[in-house]
């Protein structure tokens, strides 16, 4: 069996960038052993970013605005140019641990089966659409229903359009990018349905693609009835038409709709942009743990899961909002994987000699990123205004609503306490506000041997 | 806790203009970062024109440049992709090398349209120069090799 | 001239042009859908029933139990998939429900249902953790099934195609003429003279039956909705967990699929047809999918119902009398008329009674080259890896994953085009290879789908459809 030090699963912006800063923090090795392995399932490395065709990536990475290929092709050519090895059109079907601590992978391609042992690896799988069907939408199985991203794909890979009068549920960000394309295209979107009472995408987006073109954005607002075309006798005997148009309602506070308020809008195209959930159907045959909220591994401030020499990061971890930001956390695990396999074969999953702190999301936040922050065992840090600067951590997070003029703060949570206790502020910044549809970054440094539980909270002023 | 059920998203893009009014406001979103800052663009028109125009609203520089520019001359870049001929993928992703003014958005999307373009493409390379009389041009976003799609 | 035409390529009709096709006969089945399996044989509950709910003495009772048997062998011979899990009737109470399953049991007994026995709430409890602290008693039978109902539908089909006899699609028959020793069909694709004629049109077979019988027939639909949910919950229950049955038939059932899906439903609607076609009559509705997770929370009530991949809905034909037909109204015309539930468990039943019938009009020789199995083609994900290994090294078309979620490759894609009767559309993938079924819905995969479809039948990506003609992914 072939062995290599890391295996990427996954060719996209998060396996790219998680490539370059492993070699780049000087994990050697060259092919065929001891290297690095991307294993990509696609036909080009990039993963989405291909045909994310629209502009407003790179701005932090890069210091300039690239399209998505653009912000690809500068990941691409970074490996390439590191002597990074990958696999096109290569499927992992099967992720497992030996019994020396090892992993190895399955992979499935036009060349054939083959079976790789590797010392570390990082899931970077990205996420699937959430499908019609999840959301148990009523009515016609007829065609005309897609999620924004196939649409995406066959207008902008394909040049296909797949349809001329288009209704979005869900204002997540592949949802408005793809209402101004159709519209650019020629098709004629009626408006954009939000169940939240704000968007669930970014506000430039709300700008650029909603605002000017003049398409609506009706905050709470569902589909509650999809309608396929009546056909007469004969023609159909199996109800699959196509879609003749939707009915939609405003919601309450708690999202049911009121269906006092049901109007037909006659479309021949529903796109849904409704949610990203992370693809860790590989993450659970190796028997990584995953959150509840995210759908993601649980994972270290290493990124690090819960199974050892097994690291994850971007949009199988959690949905961010920039590829920039998938591109950060990326080199973080891409780092925290060489550091892994450079500390040899005892270092794997060593969880004596270190403490655990957890990281837990508290009031006004959904979920945060990681989970648990580790310290170095030894002697602890002194508490006080005395003690030495300890090393900065970051925490990724969501809010749950939109929230204007908070802080956002992370707190010492005594151990077995409620979230509602307040503990000592570590950090606090203040904010203008706060939404569900961008990530929050809060960086803050630990500088006390007491915590046990860390958590990020957002806090009214005053 | 405050918390604002985001109404306000709704319509706050949509620029709100009294024209007859000397004195114009304007409310943006700012896109300059993910902020998404909301902004109120005061405009005085003068006899001698050049607006001189107040900004608030805005948490730093760019958006105070973004308002200022909204308000007197919107631009965007713009993106399509178009077809191409024996090359290993179908379609050619495109951009305005700079931002266009936000008018001319789809004679741009037009001059696009039924266009396509032969394999081999490098990225970068011009496919329509001074694309709807601009003075900017169109370029490639990726490399597509000959082959077949 | 055929010796014998078949109007319906759902269950019955391959059913039945499977069972002729033993004997040397000229046969057509002709269905107005563009594939076989597209009314209520695709849409389903996927159980193949005990038997010891229906009437003593019914045509019903009969059928299923010799169906549900026949499918023991069938299975084998053609390569469907079918699970024997057992199912479990439910009761709530200590005073009526109890009395009511052994009931059901005695039913059962009678109708020569074997390994059925009755269980205390703790005992069924003990089998099913998940179920409600409220089951009082239960019935246990452990001849009950699952099958894939669409996949027993293509295996008929196939096997009978393979075996000689013809299939039009995109057919409908509008009119049939008696005349002196066959019958004149005609059909908006021609017309067709035969020697005798099975109606298996399902919802439609009253009309077919009205053109020709001079016994007037009215069939009514039943509709119901279900959820299907994703196999990460597959095994929530391991058997089918049904209610004590109602006026409206068994009630809504949670079961885990033959491919390891969750599925709920049915609820249970009528709609009288009064000579005129329902618009949108299997479209799920609100208070349709409401009513199902209300009942079916009594049974169990964690359902993950967030899990849900798709909801859908299916009708069932039913006779007035609410007993299967199968008769000869006119000499030479066969109906198999109201073949409501258990009608899959009856199917095979069902056919060789109608094929009985058309045998006795013709009594043909058999067909010497009469071959009675056949094989599904690999299913890549269900292969051992050294098994996987093999396939690809045959063919490079295995190694190509194309749907992710349900691990279906270029090899199987391409195999189920090609293949008898293969697939021409993205549904008939999906029912053949199980593409697009899985939990993305098709998100990842449509694309690759229309390609290949594209490529191997020479057709353009824009001309793909669903499930035929209306149903274009690009319009």
């Amino acid at each position: 069996m072939r062995e290599v030090s890391l295996a990427i699963v996954g060719g996209g912006p998060a396996g790219l960038s998680a490539a370059i800063s492993a070699r780049e923090s000087g994990l050697g090795g060259t092919p065929p052993a001891g290297g690095i392995v991307i294993i990509e399932r696609g036909r080009a490395l990039g993963g989405i970013l291909n045909q994310c065709i629209h502009n407003g990536f790179g701005l932090h990475i890069f210091k300039e605005e690239l399209t998505g290929p653009e912000y690809a092709h500068r990941l691409v050519e970074a490996c390439v140019r590191l002597g990074i090895e990958y696999k096109l059109n290569t499927m992992v079907t099967d992720l497992g641990t030996d019994t020396d601590g090892a992993k190895t992978l399955t992979l499935f391609s036009r060349e054939g089966a083959e079976r790789i042992r590797a010392k570390a690896v990082i899931l970077a799988m990205g996420c699937r659409e959430r499908p019609r069907g999840a959301l148990r939408i009523p009515g016609s199985r007829c065609a005309g229903i897609y999620t924004a991203g196939l649409a995406q794909e066959l207008v902008n890979m394909k040049g296909l359009m797949p349809g001329k009068t288009v209704v979005v549920l869900g204002s997540g960000d592949i949802g408005l990018i793809m209402a101004r394309r159709m519209t650019l295209e020629g098709a004629e979107v009626k408006g954009v349905y939000e169940l939240m009472p704000y968007s669930g995408g970014l506000k430039r987006n709300i700008a650029q693609c909603l605002n000017d073109y003049g398409i609506p954005l009706k905050l709470s607002h569902t589909v509650t009835r999809i309608e396929g075309q009546e056909f007469g006798r004969g023609e159909s005997s199996d109800g699959c038409g196509r879609l003749r148009g939707v009915w939609t309602a405003a919601v309450d506070a708690s999202g049911a709709p009121l269906y006092a308020t049901e109007e037909f809008t006659a479309c021949d195209t529903l796109l849904l942009s409704v949610g990203l959930i992370p693809e860790n159907e590989l993450s659970k045959r190796i028997g990584v743990r995953l959150s509840e909220v995210t759908g993601g591994p649980l994972v270290d401030d290493s990124l690090q899961t819960s199974v050892p020499g097994v690291f994850a990061c971007g949009n199988v971890l959690h949905v961010h909002d920039l590829a920039d930001n998938v591109t950060l956390e990326a080199y973080r695990a891409g780092e925290s994987a060489a550091r892994c396999i450079r500390g040899g074969a005892g270092a794997f999953g060593v969880t004596g000699g270190v403490r655990r702190i957890g990281l837990r999301a508290g009031r006004g936040v959904r979920y945060v990123v990681p989970n648990e922050i580790i310290l170095p065992a030894g002697p602890k840090p002194s508490a006080g205004p005395d003690a030495e600067p300890g090393a900065e951590y970051t925490a990724y997070f969501r809010s749950d609503n939109v929230y204007r003029d908070v802080y956002i703060r992370v707190r010492l949570a005594p151990e077995g306490s409620c979230s509602d206790s307040e503990g000592a502020v570590i950090k606090s910044v203040s904010k203008r506000i706060v939404t569900p549809g961008e990530m929050e970054t809060l960086k803050f440094s630990l500088e006390t041997g007491k915590a046990a539980t860390l958590e990020v909270r957002i806090e009214a002023k005053g | 806790m405050e918390t604002s059920l985001g109404s306000s998203t709704q319509t706050a893009g949509q620029e709100q203009t009294a024209s007859q009014e000397p004195r114009r406001e304007h409310r943006f979103i700012c896109i300059g970062c993910p902020m998404g800052c909301e902004l109120l663009v005061v405009t005085e028109v003068s006899e001698e024109g050049g607006p001189p125009s107040a900004v608030s609203g805005n948490a730093c520089k760019i958006g105070e440049r973004y308002g200022r520019e909204e308000a007197t001359n919107p631009t965007r870049v713009m993106t399509s992709s178009v077809r191409v001929l024996g090359g290993d993928m179908k379609m050619l992703s495109v951009k305005t090398a700079r931002p266009i003014p936000k008018g001319k958005i789809w004679d741009c999307a037009e001059a696009m349209r039924g266009l396509s373009v032969n394999a081999p493409v490098k990225i970068g390379d011009i496919i329509i120069k001074n694309a709807a009389s601009t003075g900017v041009d169109i370029i490639a976003t990726r490399n597509i090799a000959r082959g077949s799609a | 001239m055929y010796d014998c035409v078949i109007i319906g390529a759902g269950i019955i009709g391959a059913a039945a042009a499977r069972e002729l096709s033993r004997y040397r006969l000229k046969l057509l089945l002709i269905d107005k859908a563009e594939d076989v399996s597209c009314g209520a044989s695709k849409a389903n509950s996927g159980i193949v029933h005990a038997g010891y709910d229906c009437e003593p003495g019914s045509l019903k009772a009969a059928l299923n139990v010799e169906g549900a048997r026949m499918y023991e062998t069938l299975v084998r011979e053609l390569d469907i998939p079918y699970r024997r899990n057992g199912s479990l009737v439910l009761c709530f109470d200590q005073k009526e429900g109890p009395a009511r399953l052994r009931a059901l049991y005695d039913k059962g007994r009678k109708n020569g249902v074997a390994g059925l026995s009755l269980i205390s709430g703790g005992q069924a409890r003990a089998l099913e953790p998940n179920l409600s602290g409220e089951v009082t008693a239960a019935l246990l039978a452990e001849s009950a099934a699952v099958i894939s109902p669409y996949e027993a539908v293509i295996a008929f089909a196939e096997n009978a195609y393979t075996n000689g006899a013809e299939f039009i699609f995109n057919t409908e028959v509008t009119g049939i003429a008696r005349l002196e020793d066959n019958f004149s069909i005609k059909t908006t694709g021609g017309d067709f003279v035969s020697r005798t004629v099975i109606n298996a049109a399902g919802t439609e077979s009253d009309t077919i039956n009205n053109l020709v019988s001079p016994h007037k027939e009215e069939i009514y639909m039943q509709r119901g909705q279900y959820y299907l949910i994703d196999k990460a919950h597959g095994n929530f229950v391991s058997r089918t967990i049904f209610q004590l049955p109602t006026m409206l038939g068994k009630g809504v059932l949670i079961t885990s699929t033959v491919d390891g899906n969750l599925l709920v439903g049915p609820n249970a609607e009528n709609f009288r047809k009064n000579g005129e076609s329902i618009p949108n009559i299997t479209d799920t509705t609100r208070q349709g999918l409401a009513e199902v997770c209300a009942k079916a929370a009594r049974s169990a009530p964690n359902i993950p119902v967030r899990g849900t991949i798709t909801v859908f809905a299916g009708l069932r034909a039913k006779a007035g009398d609410e007993d299967f037909h199968v008769e000869e109204p006119v000499r030479g015309f066969v109906n198999a008329l109201g073949i409501d539930s258990p009608g899959l468990s009856a199917a095979p039943a069902i056919a060789r009674k109608a094929a009985g019938m058309v045998l006795a009009r013709l009594e043909p020789p058999f067909n010497p080259r009469f071959v009675g199995t056949r094989s599904h083609g690999a299913r890549f994900a269900g292969l051992s890896f050294e098994e996987q290994a093999r396939l690809v090294e045959r063919d490079s078309r295995y190694g190509h994953v194309v749907c992710r979620c349900e691990t279906v490759t270029e090899g199987e894609i391409v195999d189920a085009i090609h293949r008898p009767l293969g697939a021409r559309t993205l549904d008939g993938l999906k029912r053949r290879t199980r593409a697009r079924m899985g939990r993305c819905q098709g998100g990842f995969c449509t694309i690759r789908l229309m390609e290949i479809l594209s490529r191997e039948l020479g057709i353009e990506e824009r001309e793909v459809t669903i499930s035929g003609k209306g149903s274009r992914i690009i319009l």
